[in-house]
């Protein structure tokens, strides 16, 4: 793109990048709504804000009024409504990078650089909710505007590393964090097998790996044959509900009509959770290959890959790898020659955790606000563009391209009897080895924290299942991971992330860090969630300062009915499962002043 | 409800409404299909308190203060806009809904004054909230950027009626929109300029659907700052707009001889409780 | 599908308009035809740019454009109409290609809403004075009204024709029998059956013919055979045309009695002036809307100082002309009117406050009201007269555009004014600017003039100073300007007092003038 750097006003320059990011819509054409946030990272990440003047542009482009605009744009963190400097790092003060050293790095930034959000130069810093680079911690992620734009992630090393990267004018790409180390030997493992061993672009080192061979039996058996695997293979879920996927690929499927999509959710933000990022990063065509059968089998013809804003690697190399599909008829109007005519698109989030939720998910696909949807209707029946969409997550999608290259007795026959297949873990914080793990469902969290060369006698605290899991204590790691052992002891397996806190640790500090994320990712939309997040994190800096409102009998009951009134009256899961970490570690740990154990607290 | 009786092009009358049943704290009722939980809780006199809630918007289900106990669903759901479904079986006096129900109305009176929201105060004696407990809500002075009507933020509870009013449930204006997020969303125009210097037209339908009075006339604000506002002492008197030949009907509010509010009926066949500039505002020149 | 012809709905009937955005919500199409871009026209599927006087010929090469691809309501045309042979000569010269000329509407944009409005299921054309302020006003009518019987679109839910009324009570003061040859409920003053049910009724005698409309009053006035004026909230001296002319006419009255609420600039001529009550807050009564919607008024404030209810003064008049009607009641009058018009008959105030309102024709107390008219061209055989098509020729307006009158000025309202702004003037909205005259970009170009630049308008008759704005909407050669703000820029001035011999309106949208700059 030629904007003419030393010709044109900055107004004018904006102007070009939002014609030139619309230039595949005619002048004069009505241009579709879901087309705005591909445009507003454009002039993001071209400009580092969005002005008065881009809105203005914008809104008689595309027919949408200013403050609409805004109000789309404003809701999302990596989207900056006021002038900002070019250069942008985003530092992970999430659970697992806090318990790595991030908050000396946030310390030495504001001390040494600049206050946080502020400007020196053509650089400036925040702090970030969780990168999803958890196995690296601490991660950062800064963003460069510019005709060019760079997104780089890093891995930091010390608090003066940080001072480094801030400073430095250095704007090379930082490819050393795309190695991604996959600890298990390669026979046990079927969703990772091919993580770190094939050429992630090339699309013959995927066939010769295994890759198209589910497709293949897809089309010569039919899509009926699919789902009655997927029913036989009990696959449930991995986004965090564990819902059937068999019965969600059937209720798509047998919605009339044959506009219906796929959305693949990888907006993978639950704090702690990097195994989607790891698939699509180093196994990007199986999930092309998943979606395309899943298209194939709902009868849908274009598919949709959200990935979230803080994944460039990811976004770059799941669209190298379409563009590679495309060239082989992978993808197209005649798929492999076999008459099925499926696409995929890559979007990309702008930093909204509740982009997460499917419905939020939705709406942010369509060019909104991601507000999630009140359901029913469900999306398998008014989805994307209010028409039957299957929304699996990413580890869901290659679950089930497993069932169908492998055959559902197959899955089946690993796991428990009601929690088939493997499951990716994300271990993190204070372990040897963070990293992805594969395990077949039913080995006991001892077992995969071993793997994680996790020192047991220091554990003072799991967190299983993110922020919207639950807390075990050390003596509980005896658990098994299966969907039934963790719903029996009131926890769950969430989006198979595990963090591990050790005895250095104060839990109140890691309560502060969870309280936090949830009052600052609530959408806003509903009063329970939007004021109850508020309340909550309010009462867990009251306890870490041990100065109640009250009594501490009051707090409790508090905390009590907040928790209540979030789980039943919230909209969506994020208002329902805010509190469920928090009120866990409160039943576990004696955080109580008035009822310190005496290793609790601290 | 609005019931259509359109015409087809012979002239013959088209009507089909298919009635759906379904049991709301033990009693069987029947409404047409369509219909929501709580228009069967109004049928059957069942008093439920909405605050985001307006017959003539479409509903967002935002405050949650009419959830309901339905049977089969793990959390509970809000009457204004789940539908009804035959054979639903639905509670609306069950601990479990008072609790929630006290709880969002605390959680609203600790962060917003509610003290002109219609009946806030009667619910929180009837499901004795306490709002105080959580917390008091900061005071603001109100934004006041036209000789129109003014905007008290320290009063607006985020229900989304003004944004629907001004878009495209009645206005479609778009001046006004929910803008930030969580604890920071703020229902504003773009980049928070004053409404003059927005796509605002000044119809005040916002100011007519406000269930606060986060949106006041300007009148109002003035005898509310001097305590002079007084409900009781206020006639509300129905009539026909005097300007354009479309007939809206409006209800003048006059306190002590001068007309201090101007709204519509929601349930009018012409207006939908929607007006223009002339019929809101244009009154000036009486008396 | 709705068609909005010469009306800018957005903003003169917001309200209104609502419900044009509820349907297209619910997927009705809408077109819209005007010679501006206005702000309805941004909501329309279809703008049509029709040239100012354009309208006839507009509408005959759609007539011609559903014809040529037989898509006409045969058996309606058959049974409900007459004429027709008539009228499908005529138009069958206004091709699109041949009717551009005089339309300057693309043949392609023309033939899309004559398929779309022959096709549609109810297609409802609604108009307001870009169709009427024309010296060939009801012709203009006549030829929306050929389109809708040429594809019947007409008589049934969600069809139809639908003038919007421009002010609260045009409609009601038609019904009352305001108009120079109608008793109430539109009864023919010069039927002697319907005299006859008055005169008995009120033991007086009605002049057996018709009256002078408002232009004929003025005529007469020229001809002194008009000397004396009672005018009830009207301000002809800014309102009319040619307004110079206009106001020497009621300089030269013997007698002018102003009855209003406001010292208007014709109050300030008047021989005596009479304090009126708001009608809509300070009176009681009734007044009906476009789609014929009898609705009540109420009095919500005491009128202020020595203002009287309109009903009283009329009383008091007569006491003094010698006839004592005592002090009736508003609601007293409207039974005595509803006994003798059968259309209001079975509207009493209790009806009128239970349902909201009752739209005519209402006959009887058990009678729902009429959402629409003329039911009866979809019966076999049809009751009663067909309806008959007016073949109508294009007519250019009255003024032409030469060398030295080269601009067409155009009039309408403004979304936050009102008429001549006596009403208006106190409300303070952000959007009330001060008068402007708007041009097109290619206008002010090649005029070398700059936005806000003060510049004379002169029509044969006046002239008026203005700033001028630019609006992106207007096509080169025409220029706008509203009448709201009469004190300070004296639209009608320029206006020309060119009327339709049947409605004498005045062609307020299409004058000829030049634009100079003020040194």
């Amino acid at each position: 793109m030629d904007v003419g750097r030393d010709t044109q006003s900055p107004e004018d320059r904006v102007r070009s990048v939002i014609d030139h990011a619309l230039a595949p819509f005619a002048e004069g054409a009505q241009i579709p709504r879901h087309a705005l946030l591909p445009v507003l990272r454009a002039i993001q990440s071209s400009q580092g804000w969005i002005s008065k003047t881009a809105v203005a542009h914008l809104s008689q482009r595309m027919g949408i009024a200013q403050a609409e605009l805004y109000g789309v744009a404003s809701f999302y963190h990596l989207f900056s409504m006021e002038p900002s400097p070019r250069r942008v790092l985003h530092v992970c003060d999430d659970v697992s990078c806090r318990l790595r050293g991030s908050r000396a790095i946030v310390e030495r930034l504001s001390l040494a650089c600049a206050p946080e959000g502020e400007a020196r130069e053509d650089s400036a810093w925040r702090r970030s909710p969780c990168l999803g680079q958890c196995e690296r911690a601490p991660a950062a992620l800064q963003l460069i505007a510019g005709d060019v734009p760079k997104e780089r992630t890093f891995t930091v090393r010390s608090p003066e590393h940080a001072e480094e990267i801030f400073r430095s004018p250095d704007e090379g790409s930082a490819a050393e964090l795309s190695d991604i180390v996959v600890r298990q030997p390669r026979e046990s493992l079927r969703l990772l097998r091919r993580v770190g061993v094939v050429s992630p672009t090339s699309l013959d080192d995927y066939r010769a790996h295994g890759g198209y061979q589910g497709l293949r039996r897809a089309h010569a058996r039919g899509p009926a044959w699919v789902l009655r695997e997927l029913g036989e293979a009990k696959l449930l879920g991995r986004g965090g509900a564990g819902f059937p996927a068999g019965t969600k690929w059937s209720a798509v499927a047998s919605c009339p009509g044959r506009e219906k999509y796929i959305v693949c959710n990888a907006d993978e933000s639950e704090p702690g959770t990097f195994k989607d990022r790891v698939l699509m990063e180093g196994d990007p065509f199986a999930v092309i290959e998943a979606m395309t059968i899943a298209g194939f089998t709902v009868g849908a013809e274009k598919g949709f890959i959200y990935v979230r804003g803080e994944y460039p690697l990811a976004a770059t190399r799941l669209e190298a790898a379409i563009g590679e599909a495309r060239a082989h008829r992978k993808l197209g109007s005649n798929v492999d020659g076999s008459g099925q005519r499926f696409d995929i698109e890559v979007r990309r989030g702008a930093g909204a955790y509740i982009c997460g939720e499917e419905t939020a998910l939705l709406e942010s696909l369509e060019g909104r606000r991601g507000e999630p949807r009140s359901k029913p209707p469900f999306p398998v029946h008014e989805g994307l563009f209010a028409k039957p969409t299957l929304v699996n997550n990413v580890e869901t999608l290659c679950a089930a391209l497993d069932v169908v290259a492998r055959g559902a007795a197959d899955f089946a026959s690993i796991g428990t009897k009601d929690s088939t297949g493997t499951r990716l873990f994300c271990v993190s914080g204070n372990v040897a080895n963070p990293g992805v793990y594969e395990l077949a469902m039913g080995y006991s969290l001892r077992e995969l924290l071993a793997l994680a060369g996790a020192e047991f006698s220091r554990i003072r605290a799991v967190l299983l299942g993110g922020a919207a899991g639950t807390f075990l204590r050390g003596d509980e790691i005896d658990l098994p991971l299966t969907f039934e052992d963790t719903r029996r002891v009131r926890a769950t397996l969430g989006s198979g992330s595990v963090v591990v806190i050790d005895d250095k640790t104060s839990m109140m500090d890691v309560l502060r860090g969870l309280a936090w994320f949830f009052r600052h990712e609530s959408c806003g939309q509903c009063v329970p969630c939007r004021v109850g997040t508020i309340r909550v994190d309010e009462l867990v800096q009251r306890v870490r300062a041990k100065v109640p409102l009250g009594s501490w009998e009051d707090e409790r009951g508090r905390l009590t009915d907040l928790g209540r009134v979030m789980r039943d009256a919230s909209i969506c899961g994020l208002g329902h499962t805010a509190t469920s970490a928090i009120e866990s570690a409160f039943e576990r740990f004696g955080l109580w002043p008035d009822r310190a154990e005496k290793k609790g607290g601290a | 409800m609005r019931t259509e009786k359109p015409k087809g092009r012979d002239g013959g009358l088209v009507q089909i409404e298919r009635m759906i049943e379904l049991e709301v704290d033990g009693r069987a009722v029947r409404v047409p299909e369509g219909s929501t939980i709580l228009d069967a809780c109004k049928k059957l006199g069942v008093d439920t308190p909405t605050l985001c809630f307006a017959e003539n918007l479409t509903p967002v289900n935002a405050c949650r203060v009419c959830v309901v106990e339905l049977e089969g669903s793990r959390t509970l759901v809000a009457s204004c806009s789940r539908k009804a479904e035959p054979k639903m079986v639905v509670r609306t006096d069950t601990e479990r809904v008072r609790s929630s129900r006290k709880m969002v109305l605390e959680l609203l009176g600790s962060s917003v004054n509610m003290s002109a929201a219609g009946e806030f105060e009667n619910w929180c004696s009837q499901y004795h909230a306490e709002p105080e407990r959580l917390g008091t809500p900061s005071h603001a002075p109100a934004v006041i950027d036209n000789d129109l009507f003014v905007r008290d933020y320290s009063r607006c509870m985020l229900c989304y009626k003004c944004v629907e009013a001004c878009g495209d449930d009645a206005q479609h204006t778009f001046a006004i929109v929910m803008t930030g997020r969580g604890g920071e969303a703020k229902i504003a125009t773009e980049f928070d300029v004053s409404l003059p210097e927005s796509a605002c037209v000044f119809c005040g339908n916002c100011v007519g659907v406000c269930p606060t009075a986060a949106l006041q006339f300007r009148r109002e604000h003035t005898l509310r700052e001097a305590g002079e506002w007084d409900l009781a002492k206020q006639t509300v008197t129905k009539t026909v707009c005097p300007y354009c030949g479309v007939g809206c009907v409006l209800e003048l509010h006059v306190q002590g001889d001068e007309i201090v509010r101007v709204t519509s009926p929601s349930d009018s066949s012409v207006t939908d409780g929607h007006l223009c500039v002339k019929g809101r505002f244009g009154w000036g020149y009486v008396r | 599908m709705i068609v909005l012809w010469g009306s800018n709905a957005r903003e003169t009937h917001p309200i209104f308009f609502h419900h044009v955005l509820r349907a297209l919500k619910r997927g009705a199409k809408l077109y819209v035809v005007d010679p501006r871009v206005t702000s309805t026209a941004r909501f329309a599927h279809r703008h049509l740019p029709v040239r100012v006087g354009g309208d006839i010929a507009l509408a005959n090469s759609i007539a011609q454009s559903v014809l040529s691809e037989g898509l006409e309501n045969r058996a309606f045309i058959a049974r409900a109409t007459e004429d027709f042979d008539a009228f499908a000569k005529l138009v069958s010269h206004y091709t699109p290609e041949r009717a551009e000329a005089m339309s300057g509407v693309d043949p392609s944009l023309v033939r899309e809403l004559a398929r779309d409005f022959a096709t549609a299921d109810r297609a409802m054309i609604c108009w307001t004075l870009g169709i009427t302020e024309h010296h060939h006003a009801v012709e203009n009518v006549w030829s929306l009204i050929n389109l809708a019987l040429l594809c019947g679109q007409v008589g049934r839910y969600g069809a139809g024709l639908n003038p919007l009324r421009g002010q609260n009570n045009v409609q009601g003061g038609g019904d009352m029998g305001a108009l120079p040859h109608k008793l109430p409920g539109f009864q023919d003053v010069e039927d002697p059956d319907a005299r006859g049910k008055y005169e008995r009724s009120w033991g007086a005698t009605i002049p057996p013919n018709k009256g002078w409309t408002l232009t004929e009053m003025f005529r007469a006035m020229e001809r002194k055979e008009l000397t004396a004026l009672w005018v009830i909230g009207e301000n002809p001296a800014q309102s009319e045309a040619d307004a110079h002319h206009v106001r020497g006419l009621l300089a030269g009255l013997d007698h002018l009695v102003v009855q209003d609420l406001f010292l208007t600039r014709t109050a300030e001529m008047a021989t005596v002036v009479l304090p009126a009550c708001a009608g809509f807050a300070e009176s009681e009564g009734t007044v009906t809307n476009s789609e014929r919607r009898v609705q009540r008024v109420r009095r919500a404030l005491p009128p202020p100082g020595d203002a009287k209810d309109d009903l009283w003064i009329v009383a008091q008049m007569a006491k003094r002309l010698g006839r004592d009607f005592g002090e009736p009641t508003a609601e007293a009058l409207w039974d005595e009117m509803r006994e003798h018009s059968p259309l209001h008959r079975g509207m009493s105030y209790a009806r009128l406050e239970a349902m909201g309102g009752i739209q005519w024709p209402c006959p009887d107390d058990q009678h729902e009201g009429s959402p629409f008219l003329h039911e009866r061209l979809w019966e076999e055989p049809v009751r009663g007269p067909k309806a008959p098509f007016h073949p109508c020729e294009h007519k250019e307006p009255a003024e032409a555009l030469d060398d030295e009158f080269p601009l067409r000025l155009t009039t309408g309202r403004r979304l936050s004014e009102f008429n001549t702004g006596v009403q208006s003037k106190g409300l303070a909205s952000p959007l009330v600017k001060d008068e402007a005259l708007e041009v097109s970009p290619q206008d002010l170009a090649a005029l070398s003039l700059l936005e806000g630049q003060r510049v004379r308008v002169r029509s044969r008759r006046g002239a008026v100073e203005v700033p001028v704005r630019v609006d992106r909407g207007l096509p080169k050669g025409l220029v706008f300007l509203s009448f709201h703000q009469p004190e300070s820029v004296d639209t009608n001035l320029l206006t020309i007092e060119a009327t339709d011999p049947r409605a004498g309106t005045a062609e307020f949208k299409a004058a000829a003038v030049r634009i100079e700059r003020c040194e």
